[in-house]
């Protein structure tokens, strides 16, 4: 599967998904103009991942800030992972930032996915 | 050329930091963030306090980009609308105006007195209902801006609609995030 790679800018994450070295992680800032258009390739590449997907995947969130409309894509993702199986996501949160926590415990609480907090 | 000194006086008595009036898009509201960013950073303020007040910023800012109405006057169309921050020993205030057509105004102040009605865990449980049963629309919004306001700043949103022309009133928008951390 191809490497999806996207350089983080001032209001969008760096995302690397990379099936081969087991590499999937969203990280930075996510405030980006047009969210669905932003994670339209995200969620297509998902959509191929599940079909092939490795034994145990391990998602990485390393959010620092995202708005509310970016809010619902992390949904409308964590969603498509769901049903894969061996799919763990590791929420990381800033250990002063309580409101990211909460935010992970609560995308924990609308999705069947394990989740593992972790701090940065 | 008074009305210099003049504004000048006012944003010093106002405690205001930063004001903007123009037109709003995804680049203005990116330059905004930004210098508010340094600003915040550069007064040594608690991270917290500003990840709140940045939130609160990003949400404000769109929420013009995305809803502002067009003000049509005769031949004069303009997006003009205004953002303010204010910083104060106890409290950041980010203070927006916008247009808004007059037949927009009862649902949006629904909304915004729904939210003034629920305390933490039943804005909370609003969140998530509509992040369960949103679609993002035409605009790009999921309908969680001012809900989302209201839990990072902990405080009502206070609001006006005053008075522009038989089709207009101006939304005036203050949200205020106290500088000590809560409990």
């Amino acid at each position: 599967m191809e490497i999806l790679n996207l350089e983080g800018t001032e209001d969008t994450p760096k995302i690397i998904l990379d099936k081969k070295n087991g590499i999937f992680e969203i990280s930075g800032r996510s405030l980006p103009e047009d969210s669905a258009e932003f994670y339209r390739p995200v969620l297509e590449w998902i959509e191929q991942y599940s079909s092939e997907a490795n034994a145990s995947t391990d998602f990485v969130f390393k959010l620092e800030y995202f708005n509310t409309a970016s809010s619902k894509l992390i949904l409308d993702v964590l969603s498509a992972l769901e049903d894969i199986k061996g799919m763990k996501i590791v929420w990381y949160f800033h250990e002063d930032d309580e409101d990211m926590e909460e935010a992970g415990q609560e995308f924990s609480e609308l999705v069947e996915i394990p989740f593992e907090f972790k701090t940065y | 050329m008074n009305f210099i000194y003049d504004l000048h006086r006012t944003m010093m008595s106002q405690k205001l930091i930063l004001v903007y009036q123009g037109d709003f898009t995804q680049e203005t509201t990116k330059s905004i963030l930004a210098m508010a960013e340094r600003n915040i950073d550069s007064s040594g303020e608690e991270s917290s306090i500003k990840r709140k007040v940045f939130n609160v910023m990003v949400e404000a800012l769109q929420n013009i980009v995305k809803h502002s109405d067009e003000l049509v006057d005769g031949q004069i169309r303009s997006h003009a609308a205004i953002f303010l921050i204010g910083r104060e020993s106890n409290r950041y205030s980010i203070m927006s105006g916008n247009p808004i057509r007059k037949e927009n105004i009862p649902g949006l102040k629904s909304k915004l007195e729904q939210i003034n009605g629920l305390d933490r865990d039943g804005l909370k449980d609003l969140y998530k209902e509509i992040i369960k049963n949103t679609t993002i629309s035409d605009k790009g919004g999921a309908g969680l801006g001012f809900v989302d306001m209201a839990r990072k700043s902990g405080q009502k949103l206070e609001f006006e609609f005053p008075e522009m022309s038989s089709e207009y009133c101006f939304f005036c928008l203050t949200v205020h995030v106290p500088r000590e951390t809560a409990e």
